[in-house]
């Protein structure tokens, strides 16, 4: 995309490159906003997920009279405006009470919708336990056979991952594994779950994993979804060519964990071959001096040859 | 031996102990029935929920549900390779196997600006540039652009006139209005290769003033000047007897392709007449003015040679009394080109 309106000021120019599309993306942010009407419960569900998901999440406090399902175009405004990806609706009707929609844009699209009915709820602040930090990747854990029984059911499923993953890292910290998310499909209901993990000490060294309800938790009821055409699902999947991490050459790992490299050299002196760069095993000017001296006063003599 | 085989017994039984703790602990059973994506740290178990005594202890299944997955995950991820920073042990997270999609389209390269085009096109290379320059009054490096920049001509208290300059001009604001209009030429090129890139109309310059204004200049500010409205000239007046104007942006027009049939007969039988009857096609009244003309303007240029007689110098002269040349108008293409 190009800008057509240049940015003023620096920081308006850095604003807009973080809402830029990029090769390697930010973790997904997620919008929770309600619509016109609302219950104390949806609420409530909306202020603890934003808590749980705190730095990738933003809380529109005020109402939005407006119907996810009926006109996506004030969806897509708002994620836009606040530039997020994901997000949770939710509204209460005398059609549809306690209702919570899940979904995520992609290009400023709605992709997939799916909507819930609360039938129980219990708030984070109703479990008297010990919360985890805000912020942390949870693990997911999703059970179920409903989620392999369809296309469209598999879907949902990979919305869910989506939306309660957490942000992208490359490395964790063993000891901040200390939440789990758990929903579960059975029995036409969806158990939305939330666990701290405790570890123990066991014979090994993974420690046993003991979990304590930390809350949310949510007893959902499936209503309608919306979900993307096959077409623009696969185009929103796409990976980019320069993404893809280069092969590396000659780089190989044996089964030990060690890695082990293959040099070309032209004439095969070993003693020359630099293995590993380390400081002390470079040598010193001095050193080099000494060592080349034999070769250095032959080469002198011939060049003196060659100057008389 | 009676005493070896009591201790081996000891062993036995330890070990079998030991053994049971670590069931108890970390094991699982049907372990690889849960499938697992660490990169998301990610546990999924698609099996059928056993629901017996699920309205009555739900709570407590969904624990072991997620107990159980959990650790399998756990006892996965503790196989990564560890490292330890700061105090903390940190695993490498594998990449992710779950396909999700993307928050925004993959970036675009942006498409070459004109100048790049035709830098490509030369062989133009960038030139690298050092930053910092010598500032000769300062005796100092100054970066050379922006603030504080060396060599900066804004800052000169004193300007030579040109020698063929205007004395009384002012040098200083004839410097800001040539940098107004060069920020403000880059700006229009900036805006154009913005709208070459998103493929839509680029907007013409409109009509450029010039030196010698023409007929056909004048006809085409005023075909411009009907569009200059709001409504792209749908409301304009027009004169009454106002012929339509040849600049219209077609240049070609094609007649269409399926239609009138009897105009297209007629055309092809009257070329098929002029073909058989192989009369000449000259216009003989045309050319018969052809040549008077050409005798008039012989006989202009041989009076032109002498000087304009006095009594004509003035208004008569600027009239067009006596000038040489083509007459008649019109313009290259529609020159030699007249209805027969």
């Amino acid at each position: 995309m190009q800008r057509i309106v240049k940015p003023k000021t620096q920081r308006g120019r850095r604003a807009l490159e973080k809402k830029e599309p990029k090769i390697f993306e930010n973790s997904k942010n997620a919008l929770m906003f309600k619509g016109g009407n609302t219950s104390q419960t949806v609420t409530q569900i909306l202020k603890d997920w934003h808590t749980l998901k705190k730095p990738n999440a933003t809380l529109f406090t005020k109402k939005n009279a407006t119907k996810p399902f009926e006109d996506q175009s004030s969806v897509e405004f708002f994620a836009s405006k606040a530039d997020t990806s994901l997000f949770m609706f939710g509204s209460h009707s005398k059609k549809r009470p306690n209702n919570i929609v899940i979904g995520r844009l992609f290009d400023g699209q709605v992709l997939d919708m799916v909507e819930f009915g609360v039938s129980k709820f219990t708030s984070l602040r109703d479990f008297k336990t010990l919360k985890t930090a805000s912020g942390i990747k949870p693990c997911v854990v999703i059970s179920g056979e409903f989620f392999e029984d369809s296309d469209d059911n598999r879907r949902i499923k990979n919305l869910l991952i989506d939306f309660f993953r957490g942000p992208t890292v490359e490395k964790i910290s063993l000891s901040g594994l200390e939440h789990v998310i758990s929903i579960t499909a059975t029995n036409g209901k969806f158990y939305l779950r939330s666990y701290r993990i405790l570890m123990k000490k066991s014979g090994s060294k993974v420690p046993r994993v003991e979990l304590e309800a930390m809350g949310p938790s949510l007893d959902l009821v499936l209503r309608r979804t919306h979900l993307a055409s096959d077409d623009l699902f696969k185009r929103a999947l796409k990976k980019p060519a320069t993404a893809k991490p280069k092969k590396k050459k000659n780089i190989s790992r044996d089964d030990l964990g060690n890695r082990l490299g293959r040099i070309h050299m032209k004439t095969q002196e070993f003693d020359k071959l630099q293995v590993r760069k380390v400081k002390g095993l470079k040598k010193r000017k001095n050193d080099v001096e000494t060592d080349v001296t034999e070769t250095a006063t032959k080469k002198q003599r011939t060049q003196t040859v060659e100057a008389t | 031996m009676i005493m070896a085989d009591g201790k081996q017994s000891v062993v036995d039984t330890v070990l079998s102990q030991s053994n049971d703790v670590r069931l108890e602990t970390n094991q699982i059973e049907n372990e690889e029935l849960i499938e697992l994506d660490e990169g998301n740290l990610l546990a999924v178990n698609e099996n059928k929920i056993d629901t017996k005594n699920f309205k009555v202890k739900n709570e407590d299944i969904l624990l072991a549900l997620t107990r159980d997955a959990t650790q399998v995950l756990f006892n996965s991820l503790w196989k990564l390779p560890v490292e330890q920073k700061d105090g903390a042990f940190l695993i490498t997270l594998p990449e992710s196997q779950t396909w999700l999609p993307r928050e925004k389209h993959v970036p675009k390269k942006r498409p070459p600006t004109k100048w790049e085009e035709y830098a490509k096109t030369k062989g133009i290379l960038n030139k690298k540039k050092s930053r910092m320059i010598w500032d000769e009054q300062s005796q100092e490096y100054k970066p050379r652009w922006g603030y504080k920049r060396a060599n900066d001509a804004t800052k000169d208290w004193l300007i030579e006139v040109p020698d063929n300059a205007d004395p009384y001009e002012d040098q200083y604001e004839k410097r800001k209005t040539a940098k107004r209009e060069r920020v403000a030429k880059n700006e229009l090129q900036r805006l154009r290769n913005v709208a070459r890139a998103q493929k839509s109309k680029v907007p013409g310059l409109g009509l450029t003033p010039t030196e010698k204004p023409s007929k056909d200049h004048l006809s085409k500010a005023l075909a411009v000047a009907h569009k200059s409205t709001a409504s792209i000239g749908k409301f304009t007046d027009r004169l009454p007897k106002e012929k339509p104007s040849k600049f219209t942006g077609k240049k070609r027009k094609f007649e269409p392709s399926i239609g009138n049939f009897g105009s297209e007969k007629e055309k092809q039988l009257k070329m098929l007449d002029i073909v058989s009857k192989k009369v000449p096609t000259i216009n003989t009244t045309k050319a018969a003015n052809r040549i008077l003309r050409q005798d008039e303007e012989q006989r202009a240029q041989e009076k032109k040679s002498k000087k304009t007689p006095k009594k004509l110098k003035g208004r008569k002269a600027t009239l067009g009394l006596g000038k040489p040349g083509r007459q008649g108008g019109g313009n290259k293409k529609t020159r030699g080109k007249r209805k027969r």
